[in-house]
């Protein structure tokens, strides 16, 4: 595959609630090995395009196309689980984690869907089942420990702090095996010296695991200085894109977003 | 003192039986929060199972036992295809109400085909009790107590070790988040419905073992009890339904031997009663959780 293939193409996306247009006529692509930055003003419809992403909602218009080797596959309306199987992972805005499970299992859980040993296999505690399950655990460690959190590996989700919570979301996504990582607010409630550490960390899974990244974020340093290309979403509506000098000398863009936050 | 430990003996016996219907509630109950009313129906059709695998086609107890658990298992997934999945995005009443109704449908379809007599459950194991220290104790006793205990063993292990275990215990904490982890949810609910149907169908084979007497309305009285049970432990939670049971059984027993048994009813319910007033979320259940 080469450098400035398009990994994931959509095509026109809507997304509507009832009478409320989320999401109008988008269309977008990432090249692969990309780092993309989503930013809008809330409620412009970020985490929306996310979740017409990962399959939690089936986009009411519109197509997405996700490419691998040689073919082409429309994954707009798959179920999440499929899509996840296929190659793209997320994090949450408002961190989600199976909070009552260990920091582990945890990674554990995502590793699994990849690692196939039948059910046969877990009923009757077969050597498939227990060097599985070896191989699970040594992966999700080796992770862990990629994301400093290998200390806290048997410590419940819930325990965490917060900056160790987002890592966690992060390998959990990791463990997925995907090809496209889709981050959402990664940097939200965390301080300069958190967020130093984060973009450090998100620049080396990104060169490790080859990923191509859309980053959702509203810390527009963080943005500018991680993204090569970025794209502007304001009332469902693409407004802008382009390289982040572009995006901040954009009049629109100043207007319908960098002007109200300031 | 002879009579009270000779109670506690017989209590165990039933406890576990109540224990392996309680899980299956309390495993519905932690994925999907629905309160599966036709589980005790699936239990007596398990019942059922046995007695004909072992009558009609002379089965072996222990093959018995597996198509016991078998077939439930099965219906249990069935069910739950055609009548609660179609409503997974309804209010949960809805969901409630349609599997009274399936319970209602499996008990006047048992007693169609299988006549509302009782029929006598064949007897397996010899019913000689033996002696420790004064104590009696049945063989089909102490089986159904070892079998309860090794199902619950490895239902343990399941949830706790193997990756069907780890991946009920997202989906019953967060459906969407297991999803995008590439967990198909919907096999694991129908898979949480035939594990719990299996251990109920077990626990029929069981009742059959030490209370000899089957009919198509056996599961209504032990299905309430059992999921008192559930409550008492904490509904959602494994152990506490396994404990749930066992306390249950106990109560019942010590009750017949002590109070009476025109109190024994009363008193089990009462105990549902008590708990929610003193510790809803019963003894091993976390308080609800907080949404962030």
């Amino acid at each position: 595959m080469t450098e400035n293939q398009n990994i994931l193409e959509a095509n026109s996306l809507t997304m509507s609630f009832g009478g409320l247009t989320a999401v109008a006529n988008l269309s977008f692509c990432l090249r692969k090995g990309e780092l993309v930055g989503l930013i809008g003003p809330n409620g412009a419809g970020k985490t929306t395009v996310f979740n017409m992403l990962t399959g939690v909602y089936a986009p009411t218009e519109g197509s997405i196309l996700l490419n691998q080797g040689d073919k082409k596959q429309a994954i707009s309306g798959l179920p999440p689980y499929k899509i996840t199987q296929k190659g793209i992972a997320r994090t949450f805005q408002n961190i989600r984690l199976f909070n009552k499970l260990s920091v582990l299992d945890n990674v554990r859980i995502a590793f699994h869907f990849s690692r196939s040993y039948s059910m046969f296999h877990s009923f009757f505690l077969t050597p498939l089942f227990w060097r599985e399950e070896k191989k699970i655990t040594a992966d999700a460690t080796e992770l862990l420990a990629l994301l400093r959190l290998e200390e806290r590996k048997n410590d419940l989700a819930k325990n965490l702090s917060y900056g160790e919570m987002r890592r966690l979301e992060i390998a959990r996504a990791l463990a997925t095996h995907p090809q496209i990582l889709l981050l959402d607010e990664p940097a939200a409630g965390m301080n300069p010296q958190e967020t130093e550490e984060l973009s450090e960390l998100i620049n080396l899974i990104r060169e490790k695991f080859s990923l191509t990244i859309l980053l959702i974020e509203h810390d527009m340093s963080l943005v500018m200085k991680l993204c090569e290309k970025i794209m502007v979403l304001d009332y469902g509506m693409m407004i802008a894109s382009g390289t982040p000098e572009e995006i901040c000398h954009s009049k629109r863009v100043i207007e319908a977003y960098l002007g109200e936050e300031v | 003192m002879g009579l009270f430990v000779q109670q506690i003996v017989n209590g165990l016996a039933l406890g576990s039986i109540y224990a392996l219907i309680a899980l299956g509630y309390t495993m519905v109950y932690g994925i999907i929060r629905l309160i599966n009313f036709a589980h005790g129906d699936i239990y007596m059709i398990g019942a059922f199972v046995g007695y004909f695998a072992l009558t009609t086609f002379n089965l072996p107890f222990g093959v018995s036992l597996v198509l016991a658990m078998l077939i439930p298992a099965i219906l249990g997934m069935l069910i739950e295809r055609v009548a609660y999945r179609p409503l997974r995005k309804s209010p949960s009443i809805a969901v409630l109400i349609t599997a009274i109704g399936v319970s209602l449908l499996i008990e006047n379809l048992a007693i169609l085909w299988f006549s509302p007599d009782p029929r006598p459950f064949p007897q397996i194991f010899p019913n000689m009790p033996l002696d420790f220290f004064g104590i009696k104790i049945s063989i089909p006793q102490i089986i159904v107590f070892l079998t309860s205990v090794a199902l619950m063993i490895a239902l343990n292990f399941l949830v706790q070790k193997t990756k069907i275990g780890k991946a009920m215990r997202a989906v019953s904490q967060d459906k969407e988040a297991a999803s995008l982890m590439g967990i198909d949810t919907d096999r694991i609910i129908s898979l949480t419905f035939a594990i719990g149907s299996a251990l109920a169908g077990a626990a029929g084979v069981m009742v059959g073992v030490i209370y000899p007497r089957i009919q198509p309305l056996m599961g209504v009285m032990p299905g309430l009890k059992a999921f008192v049970s559930a409550v008492l432990g904490g509904i959602g939670s494994i152990p506490g339904a396994m404990l749930g049971g066992l306390i249950m059984g106990l109560t019942e027993s010590l009750v017949t031997a002590l109070i009476s048994s025109t109190w024994r009813d009363a008193i089990a319910f009462g105990l549902l009663i008590v708990i929610l007033l003193v510790k809803p979320s019963g003894i091993l259940g976390k308080s609800t959780r907080e949404k962030v």
